[in-house]
């Protein structure tokens, strides 16, 4: 799956790449086991085709498209990008797709298009993990619509320039690159418009640990890990000490716009 | 019978204290063959503390396991045993802790002190491993002569708050990520342990009464 360079300010990070092995071995994709090994190990029973999306809700013209016609619908950008877990670890990927945007615009979003909610697939028998009750499945997570249309938010369809590996969210994802990672949905069915702030499926399981937005910020402690600084998978050796975590992920020059004025501290 | 009394002359063996260490050492062994070879995956510091840290989890259960199994098979001798998994739980323990303070923490003291505090659940996996302190220190035969028998039980005993504590330290980690199905595979057996403990007290009380 080639993708060219993408022109777009802030999508080529000028750093190492994590190796392709550690970024397909080393998932958080809960549908497929909680483990980090289980994704690799248990999504091969995953299809992904044929595949449809349909956009809905606050649209003017719903769509529902297959996944040929997603590939078509703009041209296929490589950007490289940097990921940040809430765990506190970090890879920089090489992603192929193109701006969710191209995607939105074409479903003509009313007025009252407020937020965008992504829901995810979740087939028991497709997915062994949907059968716990870890989540709340279908996982859904959602973006304001102003942070949906950023041109760095990527609907993403391969890495490496080669079609997404089902343990990656095959057949295709979100990747927003100033959030941390969990907002980037994977295996993705269905992107609805709304009104309303949608509730993620993470802050349902823990209001007080994930906010609806997520951003990646170092001065903004999670109870678990501390944000200040991120583990880069691959780099240095075991005793290298840990990278100071950026404000935005490194993003705050594309992105700070979108939160002028507001008290981060209270929208986590 | 038979069977059971060999068992028995087995763990009496000069050579069984040896064998239980050696054991004991085993996972560690395997951890640094790994390190060692880069075969701990992406995120090898994350896999050695989480390793670290569950084969505390897994010796102290054991150790707790002894004088249940000694009643429950007929296996005096395996007492025997006991204090080596125990003190193999405090340094695993150790080691899970230190894997964190420089792996995670670089050893800087500010960090860890504030990451510590921060943290309920590193505060309570840090008290376990302090509650365990003096119960490896006053392993040894001379330490048991010199606090006298009752005293130096009455201290062990503190053994029931660590696992407590233990588990809740492994619970509150896991449960940030809704992650807790072998949390609660770990919380049943350490039910039964207990449970069996209490259990057998009211039948000793029964019996005198």
């Amino acid at each position: 799956l080639p993708g060219a360079r993408s022109a777009v300010p802030g999508a080529i990070a000028m750093e190492k790449l994590t190796a392709y092995q550690d970024i397909t071995t080393y998932n958080n994709f809960y549908e497929f086991g909680t483990g980090k090994d289980d994704p690799a190990e248990n999504a091969h029973t995953l299809r992904p085709r044929p595949w449809t999306l349909s956009v809905e809700g606050e649209v003017g013209k719903p769509l529902t498209l297959g996944l040929d016609d997603l590939l078509k619908l703009a041209a296929m950008e490589e950007r490289i990008y940097r990921l940040r877990c809430v765990e506190g670890w970090s890879m920089v990927i090489p992603w192929v797709g193109y701006s969710l945007s191209n995607l939105i615009k074409r479903a003509e979003p009313t007025s009252r298009a407020k937020y965008v909610e992504f829901v995810t697939l979740a087939d028991p028998k497709q997915m062994p993990g949907v059968r716990s009750g870890v989540l709340d499945w279908p996982y859904v997570e959602g973006l304001r619509i102003d942070e949906a249309m950023h041109p760095l938010t990527l609907l993403a369809f391969g890495l490496y320039g080669e079609v997404l590996p089902n343990q990656n969210g095959a057949p295709l994802r979100l990747v927003v690159p100033w959030k941390y990672g969990f907002k980037s949905a994977k295996s993705i069915v269905k992107i609805r418009l709304v009104e309303k702030e949608p509730v993620s499926s993470w802050t349902k399981a823990n209001r007080g640990e994930y906010g609806f937005y997520s951003n990646v910020n170092p001065k903004v402690d999670h109870p678990r890990w501390s944000q200040a600084s991120e583990r880069r998978i691959g780099e240095g050796g075991l005793f290298s000490p840990r990278k100071a975590t950026l404000m935005f992920n490194g993003y705050e020059a594309q992105v700070g716009q979108l939160y002028a004025g507001m008290d981060l501290k209270k929208f986590y | 019978m038979e069977g059971r009394a060999s068992v028995n002359r087995a763990l009496l063996q000069p050579w069984a204290k040896p064998l239980v260490w050696l054991l004991c050492a085993l996972p560690l062994a395997w951890l640094f063959v790994r390190a060692a070879g880069d075969q701990l995956g992406a995120n090898p510091a994350e896999a050695l503390i989480h390793a670290t840290g569950i084969w505390t989890i897994r010796w102290l259960w054991l150790t707790l396991a002894i004088s249940p199994m000694r009643d429950v098979f007929g296996l005096p001798a395996l007492l025997r045993h006991r204090r080596a998994l125990g003190v193999t739980a405090f340094i695993y323990g150790l080691l899970h802790f230190l894997a964190y303070a420089w792996l995670d923490k670089g050893l800087v003291l500010d960090d860890i002190v504030r990451d510590v505090l921060k943290r309920n659940f590193i505060l309570v996996g840090l008290l376990a491993l302090i509650l365990m302190t003096p119960l490896a220190l006053t392993s040894f035969n001379r330490a048991i002569k010199a606090l006298g028998g009752k005293r130096w039980q009455a201290l062990h005993r503190l053994v029931y708050v660590v696992a407590v504590l233990g588990l809740l330290h492994f619970y509150w980690k896991k449960s940030a990520k809704n992650d807790v199905a072998e949390v609660l595979v770990y919380a049943v057996i350490l039910a039964v342990l207990l449970g069996w403990r209490v259990a057998r007290r009211r039948q000793k009380k029964v019996n005198t009464d």
